[in-house]
């Protein structure tokens, strides 16, 4: 909890590095530790770090910059992050917000990157993009710990125990619980169980064989690309390196999406065998779990599965007592970047630095973790190639369409009965999966997250597959009763706050959209500031350096090619409305000449001229 | 027989390694950039030198050269994209190009003249920014810097000082120097270093000689970029 005052900055970091080492890539993971102990990275602990691991000061502030959980200053010692997400807010999170700043006694409200800090330090509140409990929600972080459900009772009960300085460990146990709500179990969902039996599998059959079955299955990526998996593995399997390595992306960013939470938290142990499968097809001895921050609950039950999974034989040297395979995984933390999902910025953070995308080619694939041949697999993938290789590539091809083998994972949320986790065969129409989860009255569907598509009734026959709908699982429902201006408000938001900043057309276009949305919002935009929206949209699916930027723009894009009316409805008159009030200007000129004639005056914005 | 493409219809010859920008440039033949530098990696940031390849937009700077590719370096298709991306490099900042010492020999300023951009048209941020006078030779004015990091990987790569990083994310970028006070003056950089002559607006300029050449007869004034090419080959005429 809170810094007592019996350990020094110096100190904890002194042990952080006597305990988890000195190499410069675990900079960000020696800086969460700080974080976590002090509400903040003092100066101390930046000085210490910037010495011990021979990185420069600016490199440790750029990254405490950079991540969005990382602070230069105090936060409180209770820091509490709503989650923001526009599925959080139609469950009532922005009245919960208003209700917990006034119970705590702050003023004003928290904006992305922008927290409220009570003076005594006991508490802060600020906002965090997605925190991936949108089927429980709304919900919050207090000092990294999810808290799900909330209502005016928990958010009176979370006041009184900050006011009262009561322990996160001595919190109502209630607060964190986090369900699975698994409603619809298909190949993968339908038995967590596995002795190790992929890995055995492995060591049969042989590389090539266990391979051969991956290709044969026809799996493609789950994180949302849908690139072949075993020609990934081919290609770092054959790459030229001295080391390689297996990482799992387990940073599940993408807003409305929390399928892979549920995997690690169930089926762990198939995740992690095939890593291990992965691992021993391409020859890598050393694994990585990027862990999203926001998951960091998770830590102690994963790491207990690793330490089980070693003590069985299937993790460490000499897996299963077999000569020269040897593979052992460590699991890091993330710490708010969304960009992180992206698998060249993932590695950047793994190397301990500011998550900026690599440039591309070379791919991780020949040149990734160490510059050294890495493949990067989300969650799903490596649970669907273990059981490919414990049970053959035909089982995956028997469901699924000709391009997209198998079953998709879908986190499902919004306006519906019961939102949750459901496991379809690839093919399945989106009017299917909105049955099944009790959606009425639908007006749109945000499929894929916040990157995705938005879907009108007219797409509800279309199905979910690469070759017509591809998804990373997210799947939100918006009922009639929404105005899908406050959707596109939020994702635009999260956008502007999400991007890098490395590349022009995103850091830039992003924050422009931003705020010609609020202003068509706000009631003050015209045709042409739509018009503008999608030029800047043009202008950023085309040229941006990344995934993160091409795709920034489809949620504005989609709804003006099919709601027009969220936007038409709130047109000021005006084919232009300029973005400031030219008359509000001059009037400290008419102040300081005491002028204030009608010459002194410009007509309002709705007569100025484009 | 070498290896070509086709850029607007011109053959340019290629080696194998060689990314478009490279090919491009040994033959002669301009494209538009601004965080490009042939004397350090290419970095794919400022995404000025869009071209298309088949209807796909990528960086030349960064995109290898193939054979029998065919680039668009100059449709107005794409001269609307880069222009764009500068018009959105102008609000981000503050540039007052009619009073600023670089006026004439900046190469942002010159891009943008030839890919025929006449406003800054979107909304300006106007974002607060400081003007760093710490260091005896040179002044830093944090309120031109495009955020190409031509000075990041000098000082990095050539200098061998890491003086300069980004940090921040988002619109929230900005450069910080590598000193206790994150001035300047209190880091090691030096004006003999190459990191005080990459930049490719003014940020970074030489004290005590400011307008040596009037404005009106600077590199840029005389001649387009296109074919007088980048500051940095002027420096002796025109800082
Ligand atoms: C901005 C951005 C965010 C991403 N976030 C994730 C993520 O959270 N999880 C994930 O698995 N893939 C994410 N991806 C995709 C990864 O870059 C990569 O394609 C994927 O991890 C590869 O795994 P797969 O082949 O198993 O799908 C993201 C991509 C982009 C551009
Ligand atoms: S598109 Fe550019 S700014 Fe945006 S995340 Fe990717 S690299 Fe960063
Ligand atoms: S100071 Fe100049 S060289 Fe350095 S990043 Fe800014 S614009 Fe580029
Ligand atoms: S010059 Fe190619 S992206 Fe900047």
């Amino acid at each position: 909890m809170n810094a007592s005052a019996t350990v020094t900055v110096e100190g904890f970091v002194a042990e952080s590095l006597a305990t988890h080492g000195r190499d410069p890539r675990h900079l960000l993971q020696h800086l969460i530790r700080v974080q976590q102990r002090f509400s903040y990275v003092p100066d101390a602990a930046v000085e210490a770090l910037s010495v011990a691991l021979d990185v420069t000061r600016t490199q440790v502030r750029a990254a405490i910059a950079f991540y969005a959980f990382l602070h230069d200053r105090p936060r409180g010692a209770f820091e509490i992050r709503f989650s923001d997400n526009i599925t959080d807010r139609m469950l009532g999170s922005r009245r919960l917000i208003r209700l917990l700043i006034e119970r705590l006694g702050l003023t004003g409200l928290p904006a992305w990157g922008r927290d409220l800090v009570r003076p005594d330090g006991r508490a802060s509140v600020g906002l965090a993009s997605c925190t991936g409990m949108c089927d429980q929600g709304p919900a919050l972080l207090v000092n990294g710990q999810a808290v799900t459900n909330l209502d005016a009772q928990r958010v009176d009960r979370i006041a009184d125990l900050v006011q009262e300085g009561i322990p996160l460990e001595r919190w109502p146990g209630e607060f964190f619980r986090v369900e699975n709500n698994i409603r619809r179990r298909g190949l993968l969902l339908g038995n967590p169980a596995t002795d190790g039996a992929a890995v055995r599998r492995l060591l049969d059959a042989g590389a090539e064989a266990a391979l051969a079955e991956v290709e044969r299955s026809g799996l493609r990526g789950r994180g949302g690309a849908g690139f072949t998996t075993a020609l990934k593995w081919r290609f770092c399997r054959e790459a030229p390196g001295t080391d390689r390595y297996v990482v799992c992306n387990a940073d599940e960013g993408e807003p409305g999406t929390f399928k892979d939470r549920v995997l690690l938290t169930d089926y762990t142990d198939l995740v992690i065998e095939g890593m291990t499968v992965c691992a021993g097809v391409i020859g890598a001895r050393r694994g990585f779990l990027y862990l999203r921050g926001e998951y960091r609950y998770l830590l102690p039950h994963l790491e207990s599965v690793l330490q089980r999974r070693r003590a069985e034989g299937l993790l460490g040297t000499r897996i299963l007592g077999a000569d020269g395979f040897d593979f052992d995984i460590e699991i890091h933390l993330g710490a708010g970047a969304y960009i992180c999902g992206e698998e060249s910025a993932l590695i950047e953070s793994l190397e301990g630095k500011r998550g900026v995308t690599r440039k591309r080619p070379p791919f991780p694939v020949t040149s990734g973790f160490d510059d050294q041949p890495t493949v990067v697999n989300n969650v799903e993938t490596f649970l669907a190639a273990a059981r490919v290789v414990q049970w053959g590539g035909y089982w995956l091809r028997g469901e699924g369409t000709d391009q997209s083998a198998g079953s998709k994972i879908l986190s499902v949320s919004g306006d519906c009965a019961r939102p949750g986790i459901y496991e379809y065969p690839f093919g399945t129409p989106v009017h299917q999966v909105l049955s099944d989860c009790g959606a009425e009255n639908t007006q749109a569907v945000q499929i894929s997250g916040a990157a995705g598509a938005t879907l009108s009734p007219a797409d509800f026959d279309r199905i979910i597959a690469f070759e017509d709908l591809p998804t990373a699982g997210s799947f939100m429902i918006f009922d009639h009763s929404r105005d899908l201006l406050d959707m596109v408000r939020n994702f635009a938001a999260f956008f502007a706050h999400e991007s890098c900043g490395f590349c022009t057309p995103c850091r830039v276009g992003g924050a422009l959209l931003r705020n010609l949305v609020e202003k068509v919002a706000a009631g003050q935009g015209s045709e042409y500031d739509l018009s503008e929206m999608r030029r800047i949209g043009t202008v950023m699916r085309r040229a941006s350096y990344c995934g993160l930027g091409h795709t920034a723009p489809n949620h504005v894009v989609n709804t003006l090619d099919k709601f027009p009316l969220i936007y038409g409805r709130r047109l000021a008159r005006a084919s232009h409305t300029p973005s400031f009030d030219l008359d509000a200007a001059l009037s400290q000129a008419r102040a300081l000449t005491g002028r204030d004639d009608i010459g002194a005056h410009i007509g309002d914005g709705s007569e100025v001229s484009a | 027989m070498s290896k070509t493409f086709k850029l607007d219809g011109r053959e340019i010859p290629f080696e194998t390694g060689q990314t478009i920008m490279d090919a491009a440039l040994a033959a002669g033949v301009y494209i538009p950039h601004l965080c490009h530098n042939p004397e350090f990696a290419p970095h794919g940031s400022c995404r000025v030198c869009v071209v298309d390849i088949g209807g796909r937009q990528v960086s030349a700077c960064t995109a290898a050269a193939s054979e029998g590719l065919e680039v668009d370096n100059s449709s107005e298709a794409i001269q609307e994209t880069r222009r764009a991306i500068l018009q959105m490099l102008f609000v981000e900042g503050n540039h007052v190009c009619p009073a600023c010492e670089k006026s004439g020999a900046c190469q942002l300023q010159a891009v943008a003249y030839y890919t025929g951009m006449l406003a800054p048209h979107f909304t300006h941020f106007f974002p607060r920014r400081s003007v760093d006078a710490s260091h005896p030779d040179v002044v830093i004015d944090f309120n031109r810097c495009i955020l190409c990091e031509l000075c990041v990987r000098a000082s990095r790569d050539h200098d061998g000082k890491r003086v300069f990083a980004i940090s921040g994310r988002g619109l929230e970028s900005h450069l910080v120097i590598d000193s206790h006070s994150g001035l300047l003056g209190d880091s090691s950089f030096a004006a003999t270093d190459k990191a005080a002559h990459v930049c490719p607006t003014g940020a970074i300029l030489p004290k005590g000689r400011g307008y040596e050449t009037p404005i009106g007869e600077r590199l840029y004034d005389r001649e387009p970029i296109s074919i007088v090419g980048d500051v940095r080959a002027h420096e002796e005429e025109v800082v």
